[in-house]
């Protein structure tokens, strides 16, 4: 049970009368990439917005059941709190319009007013750079403004933001879905790459790109988690029928 | 090849364009024509003496401005620390806030005290200040153009934070970054050039306000810096000019609205730069 991550149970999501989840079950273990794959509105985007309580800032929206992060209560604990171990990445990239490449990097601390010797600081920046594959494009620009840099950059420099707080969990919310082909290659070996050490919930869309980076597949069909296993054998004997239909393109 | 009732419609359309560009045009004119008299009647009175001296009693020849700049400069900083909290803070939860029966409230108070008189800004001023103090004072000024400055920043204010993208302040909230901290570290300096603009805007409207002045910071002819005193401004002081029967005055009344006019079109100007050069970009 050490090796698990994030615990699901049972777990529904409202929005009003609207039941946007039903009794989803999920389990991810430490240091592996968990896609989240379904049609449009299927729910999958509120899932990963419940596991870090951003789903319920929409006026209207409550959840039930069970999420635990490693072994807290998720709804038992601040969200502000939880909210610094569970990183995000969106889907267009929003690297803060203010700040500096630098200063984006440690805006979570900056924000948190958490205080550090300027060392400390430069040493998380090109860690985190590095870890996102960015640091040798912007190591001479780091005090540009990062909304100066590509799209495929910026995302990363959001990733760089995301996993300079060491979070437990890195939610990827379609983080590909504004970018361009060669950028969407090089986040997703990036996410190849990241996960020897970082645990990672991906939603997506695109079932090659599921079935290209992640090591287990979810798949969500009206709210419903359906099916969830190792990515080879959903992509290659998929138990339940609807999962087959998706896959092959017969619907979503 | 072009049949009459083509010709026809060509020569409404070119009717037309004249028609536009000449209203245009005229409606560029009074602008001119302002600016054209306040400078030609108000440069050569501009001097070292008139801007630094003390209005003179009459029957003594000289005299010029300098409490009134003084008192006008501390009026504007007076009005701008008391409406600059609350507005700011009203455009902010307008902007947080988009429907809900407060923000309704608030939108329309906003319009309808855009609306408002402002001799009757200068009344409650009175009532509010000048008459408890049981005395006119620069601070009953203040409030009275505070009130005044107060829609155009809640506005603007609201404009711009409405147009911060919804995904910064979700980035920030999802880094654990408390509400408060959000709205003041991120969306607040994302649109600071907005904000700034609105306030100068805001400025440059109240500068050239007198009547909410006749009964709250009432003019002075001493120097006077105690806010708790009658002070004087510059549109009072063309208005005192002006009135008198001395010809010397009346220059002084002209100079006395070049500087004003100066004043606030370097606000508008500023307030321009501000808005292009300093603009977020998402």
């Amino acid at each position: 049970m050490e090796n698990t991550v994030l615990k699901i149970d049972s777990f529904s999501a409202y929005f009003g009368d609207n039941k946007i989840l039903k009794e989803v079950d999920l389990t991810v273990p430490r240091n592996v990439v968990a896609a989240l794959m379904g049609p449009s509105g299927c729910g999958k985007t509120t899932l990963i917005r419940c596991v870090n309580r951003m789903h319920e800032l929409i006026p209207g929206a409550t959840v039930s059941g069970k999420m635990t992060l490693i072994d807290e209560d998720i709804y038992a604990m601040q969200p502000i709190v939880l909210r610094r171990k569970v990183g995000m990445v969106f889907q267009k990239p929003n690297p803060f319009p203010t700040m500096s490449i630098y200063e984006n990097v440690i805006a979570g601390y900056k924000l948190n007013g958490i205080r550090m010797a300027k060392p400390e600081l430069d040493s998380i920046v090109e860690r985190s750079l590095r870890r996102s594959a960015l640091w040798d494009e912007v190591k001479d620009a780091l005090h540009r403004k990062g909304t100066f840099l590509s799209g495929g950059q910026q995302q990363r420099l959001c990733i760089a933001r995301a996993l300079a707080m060491n979070p437990e969990i890195l939610l990827l919310d379609e983080p590909t879905s504004a970018l361009d082909p060669k950028s969407t290659s090089q986040i997703e070996e990036l996410f190849v790459e990241l996960k020897r050490n970082v645990t990672m919930l991906l939603v997506t869309h695109n079932i090659a790109q599921a079935a290209r980076v992640s090591d287990l597949t979810a798949f969500i069909y009206l709210g419903e988690l359906v099916e969830f296993g190792p990515t080879e054998k959903m992509f290659t004997v998929p138990k339940d029928k609807r999962t087959e239909e998706y896959l092959t393109g017969k619907f979503g | 090849m072009i049949g009459g009732d083509v010709r026809g419609r060509l020569i409404k359309d070119i009717f037309f364009k004249g028609i536009v560009c000449l209203f245009a045009f005229l409606s560029l004119l009074p602008l001119f024509l302002i600016l054209y008299y306040i400078t030609k009647n108000g440069i050569m009175v501009i001097d070292w003496d008139f801007l630094f001296n003390l209005p003179r009693p009459i029957g003594e020849a000289g005299g010029g401005v300098w409490n009134a700049i003084v008192g006008t400069l501390m009026l504007i900083v007076l009005s701008s620390v008391i409406s600059i909290p609350f507005g700011i803070t009203a455009g902010i939860y307008l902007s947080e806030n988009k429907a809900g029966k407060l923000s309704n409230t608030i939108r329309l108070s906003v319009i309808v005290l855009q609306g408002t008189p402002s001799i009757v800004i200068g009344i409650i001023a009175y009532l509010w200040i000048v008459a408890p103090l049981q005395t006119f004072s620069a601070l009953a000024g203040g409030v009275a153009l505070s009130i005044m400055m107060l829609p155009v920043i809640v506005k603007t204010t609201e404009e711009t934070l409405k147009l911060i993208p919804y995904h910064l302040k979700e980035a920030s909230l999802a880094l654990g970054v408390p509400y408060y901290k959000t709205i003041l570290k991120v969306i607040l300096p994302s649109g600071l050039s907005g904000i700034l603009t609105g306030i100068l805007l805001s400025v440059a409207r109240i500068t050239g306000e007198t009547a909410p002045l006749l009964f709250t910071a009432f003019g002075n002819q001493f120097m006077n810096i105690n806010i708790f005193k009658p002070i004087d401004s510059l549109p009072y002081r063309i208005f005192y000019y002006a009135m008198s029967p001395y010809p010397e005055w009346h220059s002084f009344a002209w100079g006395a609205s070049f500087i004003l006019v100066v004043l606030t079109l370097a606000l508008n100007l500023i307030a321009r730069g501000i808005s292009a050069k300093w603009k977020t970009r998402f």
